[in-house]
């Protein structure tokens, strides 16, 4: 038990407390927790600062806004529904498109208006905010995934994650969703995590739950080897996330869209601990780099060639904890 | 705040509390094991005497002063005589007179003694006696007495000693002889003794007592001699000479005086009695504490109000259960519903017992999630859905209640202190969770969440842990000294040595 341990602490495998306590409490003020848990917030903060996201299609703030849905989506046959204070993908609503009067989600499913409506009255209420507080539900455009990792995914839409430490990636996956994940991204709901060489861009073996895999298990294809395309604008853009949320810890998720490139699709100010499974690589020697070699004030570009110098995969170095 | 911070804060905690614990355990005697008892003695004094046909008093003295015993309770006992006390020289007295009475008499004095090694003798320092006022020949007895008594001595303690064994060779000694041939003396060498002693200006008195002994029955007094040295009083056998006080001797009274006296009567026939028994020790500590002005037990939980204290032996258990959750949580990685959910469980398990409390547990979640399922096909708004939810489990309750009072399952009955709030959000979040994530995550966390307050369960039901925090509720402080230093572990979790396998580069793929 103990040299397990070791051997983690050895790997420089940072573990829940260690996060919460050296890194998310130490660099990521409370005052800024709601630019991230609200993503309406965060959306609009991003399209300040010139930060691409999903277009947004309306917002339905009260029981009584539900009935503006069919306007505000009659251009958009293929739209989504995102509770603005939800996590980890609970509440999310693909709509890939309709058949007759009613709506087709991404899985297949038919729902009638009313049923769609419950389900938002049921996310204003605040069913999957934390704390179950009041919430909106935001409409969005659908993002049209590159066929870059069709033979990867099983529907539904990869998304790049990028944890950034005080402006720096530090860490990347991508999220590659299976018949089990019901299409949603999440790693916790049976998603695959594929890591990334962050100097390239291109992909290593891949994790699902705890166990290390090398083929896709809806696809079966070798999850290894596969380019991620515009690399350099992705880091670009997760760099420029600590900017725009004053975290230092976050995790940015990314998604490649066919009609706009790179989008962030939100940010995470408590990013999950899986992605060191699917590199094989410890956190905490690259956060150690860091916090040893770089300059926290340089350039968001300065940033990311630091970090495609330093991120090499593997990366090596011993570990002090 | 870094790690000096935290771990100087926690050394001050630690320190007060363990200091305050062995101040209340050791000093004042608060019983550390539940069910500790003390041993007590009941003393007491029968009174009997004929009246005469005006009106009588009787006085009886009373303990007071008495160095390694302290009164716990007394009671005086009579029939249509009124009873007061009073303090006199010789310590106290209490006085039973009425204006006519007929036939044989007897009155009692009752108290309950227990050892407290805190009180001496506290009197102040007596002035020196004033010289005996004797005849010429006895005056130069006297003084050739303790001339060569002193000679022979060292100090106060030695002087009495050598004192006392000339007194009790009685007529062989040349100097003794001569009081105790006179009848105006008194012939009990402790009172011959201080009537030295007082012509060697040394303040000494007598003092009279009992042996509190183990076997219950009348015993009879007996004295000894106290003698102050300037600093101190010092206790001498007048007949064994041994020095100090023996462990088990109650000083009832002190002076020449006998201890009763009877005006308006006769016959006066007075016994003392003694029997050993045991008391809550906690009812003692209670009572030391007072006597000794501390204020310890004005503010502990024994000053509340019976129900309350109910209350308070358990609430005061719910932050160890809840230390079990950081425990479980921080260094395990169990997941649970809702952070203190299994605490609530765990305080209602106290009442159906473990096995009850899970059966009972699972039935009425499963029920109410089969509930919130179709509840969930009939698309209710959020707190309207809730506030359904809470009414079904609490007519849940009852039909589990009423059903198993008709089957005759006593257990069944304490389904009624399960927490139903809590019930009804962990159905709704599990159902949530359910339907989100998958039935696996739902069962895993409610399972992990009754594993928790099973586990909590169990240590919350320590009896002597229950009974170490209501006695010293101090020690609570240690469970924050624990929370300061948890929340300061950055070590892995246990679960994570096996979530994180695959880092390891020995780690093979599938
Ligand atoms: N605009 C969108 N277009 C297509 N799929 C989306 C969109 N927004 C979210 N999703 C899907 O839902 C998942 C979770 O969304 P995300 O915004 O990351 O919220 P959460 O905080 O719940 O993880 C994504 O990984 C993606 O699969
Ligand atoms: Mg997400």
């Amino acid at each position: 038990m103990f040299g397990r341990a070791r051997r983690l602490a050895a790997e420089g495998v940072l573990g829940l407390n260690k996060r919460n306590r050296d890194y998310i409490l130490r660099f990521n003020p409370r005052s800024r927790y709601p630019l991230v848990d609200d993503k309406l917030l965060s959306k609009q903060l991003a399209i300040q600062a010139g930060i691409a996201v999903p277009p947004l299609y309306g917002v339905i703030r009260t029981q009584h806004d539900i009935r503006l849905l069919p306007d505000m989506v009659r251009d958009h046959p293929q739209f989504v529904l995102k509770p603005a204070h939800g996590s980890a993908g609970d509440g999310i609503v693909v709509i890939a498109g309709r058949s007759g009067a009613r709506y087709r989600t991404i899985s297949g499913v038919l729902l009638d208006f009313e049923q769609l409506s419950h389900h938002i009255s049921n996310a204003i209420n605040g069913q999957f905010s934390l704390g179950g507080v009041q919430d909106v539900v935001i409409v969005e455009y659908m993002v049209q995934f590159l066929p870059v990792f069709e033979s990867l995914s099983y529907q539904g839409v990869p998304d790049v994650r990028i944890i950034v430490f005080r402006g720096y990636p530090v860490m990347a996956m991508v999220r590659l969703p299976t018949r089990a994940s019901g299409g949603k991204a999440n790693l916790h709901q049976g998603a695959v995590g594929a890591g990334i060489d962050l100097a390239t861009g291109v992909t290593l073996d891949g994790v699902l739950g705890t166990e290390v895999i090398t083929h896709h298990p809806d696809t079966m294809n070798p999850i290894a080897g596969v380019q991620v395309p515009q690399w350099d604008t992705i880091l670009e853009i997760a760099a420029r996330c600590y900017e725009l949320s004053g975290l230092g810890y976050i995790g940015v998720d990314i998604v490649l869209d066919r009609q706009y490139g790179p989008l962030v699709l939100e940010l995470n100010a408590r990013p999950g601990l899986a992605i060191q499974v699917a590199n094989r690589q410890g956190l905490l020697r690259r956060l150690q780099i860091c916090e040893e070699r770089a300059d926290f004030n340089a350039h968001y570009k300065e940033r990311v060639a630091f970090s495609k110098r330093e991120f090499k995969h593997p990366v090596k170095g011993c570990c002090q904890s | 705040m870094n790690n000096k911070h935290i771990y100087i804060l926690a050394a001050l905690l630690t320190a007060f509390s363990i200091g305050l614990f062995v101040y209340k355990a050791k000093v004042l005697g608060f019983p550390v094991r539940p069910q500790q008892q003390t041993t007590i003695w009941n003393i007491e004094a029968a009174l009997r005497f004929h009246p005469g046909p005006a009106a009588v008093k009787a006085t009886l003295r009373i303990p007071s002063l008495t160095p390694g015993y302290s009164i716990f309770d007394e009671n005086f006992i009579s029939r249509g005589f009124g009873v007061t006390t009073s303090s006199a020289p010789a310590g106290r007295e209490a006085q039973w007179s009425v204006r006519q009475a007929s036939g044989p008499q007897t009155m009692y004095y009752r108290a309950i003694v227990y050892r407290d090694d805190t009180r001496l003798a506290q009197d102040t320092t007596p002035p020196f006696p004033s010289p005996p006022e004797l005849d010429e020949a006895s005056q130069v007895a006297l003084e050739a007495l303790i001339a060569e008594v002193r000679r022979q001595s060292a100090d106060v303690a030695s002087f009495t000693v050598q004192l006392l064994r000339r007194i009790n060779q009685g007529d062989q000694d040349p100097y003794v002889r001569v009081f105790l041939r006179r009848s105006d003396m008194p012939t009990d060498s402790a009172q011959l003794a201080t009537l030295f002693l007082a012509g060697a200006q040394i303040p000494a008195r007598v003092a009279h007592g009992i042996f509190l002994r183990s076997a219950p029955g009348p015993v009879q007094p007996e004295s000894i001699l106290e003698v102050h040295d300037g600093v101190q009083w010092l206790y001498f056998n007048p007949r064994t000479l041994q020095q100090g006080l023996p462990p088990n001797f109650l000083i009832w009274w002190r002076g020449d005086e006998p201890i009763a006296e009877v005006e308006g009567g006769f016959d006066l026939e007075v016994t003392l009695g003694v029997q050993e028994s045991l008391l809550p020790a906690m009812a003692v500590a209670e009572r030391r504490a007072e006597a000794s002005g501390s204020h310890a037990v004005d503010f502990s939980l024994f000053a509340l109000p019976i129900a309350t204290q109910a209350v308070y032996r358990v609430l005061l258990m719910v932050p160890i259960g809840a230390l079990m959750i950081v425990l479980l949580r921080n260094f395990v990685g169990v997941k649970t519903f809702g952070t203190f959910m299994p605490v609530l469980i765990a305080l209602a398990f106290r009442e159906t017992r473990l096995v009850w409390g899970i059966v009972l547990f699972a039935v009425i979640v499963s029920l109410g999630l089969l509930i919130r399922f179709y509840l969930e096909k009939l698309r209710l708004l959020l707190v309207p859905r809730l506030t359904c939810v809470l009414t079904v489990v609490v007519l849940l309750m009852v039909a589990i209640s009423i059903l198993s009072e008709k089957l005759g399952l006593q257990p069944g009955l304490s389904i009624a202190l399960f927490p139903m709030v809590i019930l009804a959000m962990t159905i709704e979040r599990m159902s949530i969770v359910w339907e989100e994530r998958g039935a696996s995550e739902a069962i895993q966390e409610g399972v992990g969440s009754v594993l928790v307050a099973a586990i909590a369960y169990v240590v919350m039901g320590i009896a002597w842990l229950e009974h170490l925090v209501f006695v010293f509720p101090e020690l609570l402080l240690l469970v924050v000294v624990a929370t300061l230093l948890a929340g300061r572990y950055t070590g892995y979790r246990l679960l994570e040595l096996r979530r994180f396998k695959g880092v390891l580069p020995e780690y093979t793929p599938q």
